[in-house]
């Protein structure tokens, strides 16, 4: 068990300094989507979510399954829906007439 | 391994990729829209693999939330103005805070309830899940009232009682040893099958994380929001880690890393644009003591305002060589960007450089400004930093502040009993002319009167911020 929550932690914090590597080049004008994007991403425990609400164990974990899988989904679809809705906007000055 | 679970496994290892790849294409203004749908791929292969590779035996449930999540996120993402996306931003944080705390919780449940088939939890597992609980939950609370600060529900006041830090610090204790009771608890309560008072300890541990949530964002003030919101950006990405760390996943353990480090990387840059530490926001006492002492005991009325009329203004920009425009919250809030836009487009016609300089704090959170003009049309290569215009401004012949006030407050860097000293301003008051467009004289969001609306060289031109910019454009055309 050790072992497996170590192996974690490792990849916890590499996973830490790539996101660090990769973001902190983003400039300012990206910054509002970034964090729309990102957080959408953090919708991932959707994947958690899904297996409660999908073992069968019973109507608590079918109820905190789905309220959790409705929250994730919400923060997936909505997330990433409006930071396509912003980025279109982003436009060049070339792309003037 | 089973066959199916490793296709899963591998499936999970593609969409960490994907996540990673997509947040560095989202780096450039160009690439930002691959790089986003990259993610939601990777998002939509991580949710099908788990369909898949899991023992799903009750689909009713999950697709019921998925519809619902679907239907009501989507709404949401299509219909939420501009101006309001901070605060659904901070509402999304929360769905996502909340959806792990109850990963979290399920999980403690599956080991109390006997379902996990095993009588032993290990500690940790034990210590992810309390972990996980915490973070969850302060990151729903505390973004719900994020979420009502911004939206108006709840007062944008920091909201101050005497020993607040003392009794925040002593519900956090109270909490970790509510925490270290559970770990320590878990697995004798469940072999000994009497799992009441560690049930009702674990669900005192929701309510009293929550409550943190909730006391750690009220007194933060309305100017240090950005702040918060990209605080609790990261707190969402810890969320999901620490579900990873509950159920063994590494794709949510990376993807929440990731999270976390990006809301990390914005509260810094926001930290550092008002000259603060992150320490000071979330404890400091901004605005309180401002205002008096400031001003030297002089106060200032009407009298002391050069403020002029529109036709004024319209002269000045109109044979202007570089103007340089300060878009403020307040542009939006009058919704007078494209009025605005209108307004330099006729000025670029007749041969005028016009550069927009956004200061990083302008809007209600990291990039607002910029998304507000963009909706306007204002292509991003005409969107400057302070740092890019501050060194030349003298040279420009007049500054437009539009609905911005503390960012362009010269006291920021000549006054060091200011609450602003030391905040990089945009620096106005040097360029030959400056035409403030304000409601009225009242100070700005952080409270504080501003030397520049009495400078020589500053026209204030008073009135609804679209209405002005209407009659200035209408001036200039007939110039």
């Amino acid at each position: 068990m050790t072992g497996t929550i170590l192996i974690s932690v490792y990849v916890f914090v590499l996973a830490m300094f790539v996101g660090f590597e990769v973001i902190t080049k983003v400039p300012p004008t990206l910054h509002t989507p970034l964090m729309s994007g990102s957080n959408a991403i953090s919708g991932i425990s959707i994947v958690g979510a899904l297996v409660i609400a999908g073992m069968g164990q019973g109507l608590m974990f079918d109820i905190i399954g789905m309220v959790a899988v409705i929250a994730a989904t919400i923060n997936v679809v909505g997330g990433f829906m409006v930071t396509d809705r912003m980025l279109q906007m982003f436009r060049r000055d070339t792309d003037t007439n | 391994m089973e066959t199916r679970v490793l296709i899963m496994q591998l499936a999970y290892l593609v969409s960490a990729v994907l996540f990673i790849l997509g947040l560095k294409r989202l780096s450039h203004p160009d690439t930002a829209r691959g790089g986003n749908r990259l993610a939601a791929i990777g998002m939509l292969l991580a949710i099908v693999a788990t369909l898949v590779g899991e023992q799903i035996l009750t689909w009713q449930w999950i697709i019921g939330g998925l519809l619902i999540g679907s239907v009501v996120g989507g709404f949401m993402a299509r219909f939420v103005k501009m101006t309001a996306m901070p605060q659904m931003v901070g509402l999304f944080n929360g769905f996502g805070g909340l959806a792990s705390g109850l990963v979290a919780a399920a999980e403690y449940l599956r080991y109390s309830m006997g379902v996990a088939g095993t009588a032993e939890v290990p500690v940790d597992a034990s210590i992810s899940i309390m972990l996980g609980t915490l973070i969850g939950a302060v990151t729903f609370s505390g973004s719900l009232i994020a979420f009502g600060k911004l939206q108006g529900i709840v007062t944008e006041k920091a909201v101050r009682y005497p020993a607040q830090q003392f009794l925040n610090a002593l519900l956090f204790l109270g909490i970790l040893a509510v925490m270290a009771y559970l770990t320590v608890m878990t697995p004798g309560a469940i072999a000994g099958a009497d799992t009441s008072t560690v049930n009702i300890m674990y669900y005192a541990l929701w309510g009293a994380a929550m409550l943190l949530g909730v006391l750690l964002v009220i007194p933060i003030g309305g100017a240090d929001m950005p702040v918060v919101v990209s605080l609790l950006n990261s707190y969402s990405g810890l969320a999901a880690s620490a579900a990873g760390f509950v159920l063994n996943n590494n794709v949510l353990i990376i993807s929440g890393a990731l999270v976390g480090a990006s809301g990390l990387i914005l509260t810094r840059i926001m930290c550092k644009a008002m000259n603060r530490s992150l320490a000071n926001v979330i404890f400091g006492s901004f605005g309180q003591v401002a205002g008096k002492e400031l001003v030297k005991g002089e106060k200032r009325t009407m009298a002391d305002v050069n403020d002029v009329q529109a036709d004024d203004v319209a002269m000045l920009l109109a044979y202007a060589k570089q103007v340089v425009v300060v878009p403020g919250y307040g542009l939006a809030v009058a919704q007078a960007q494209h009025k605005l836009r209108e307004l330099c487009d006729n000025l670029e016609s007749r041969g005028v450089s016009v550069k927009y300089v956004v200061h990083p704090v302008a809007g209600r959170m990291p990039g607002h400004m910029n998304v507000l003009l963009a909706e306007a049309n204002v292509p991003y290569n005409q969107l400057y930093e302070p740092e890019d215009v501050n060194p030349d401004i003298a040279n420009v012949d007049a500054c437009l502040v539009v609905g911005a006030n503390d960012v362009v407050n010269p006291a920021a860097r000549d006054e060091p009993a200011s609450d602003l000293y030391g905040m990089p301003i945009i620096e106005v008051d040097r360029a030959k002319h400056t035409v403030v467009m304000k409601r009225s004289l009242n100070p700005g969001f952080a409270g504080l009167d501003n030397e520049l609306f009495y400078l020589r060289n500053t026209m204030m031109l008073f009135g609804d911020a679209a209405d002005s910019i209407g009659r200035i454009l209408e001036e200039v055309k007939q110039l």
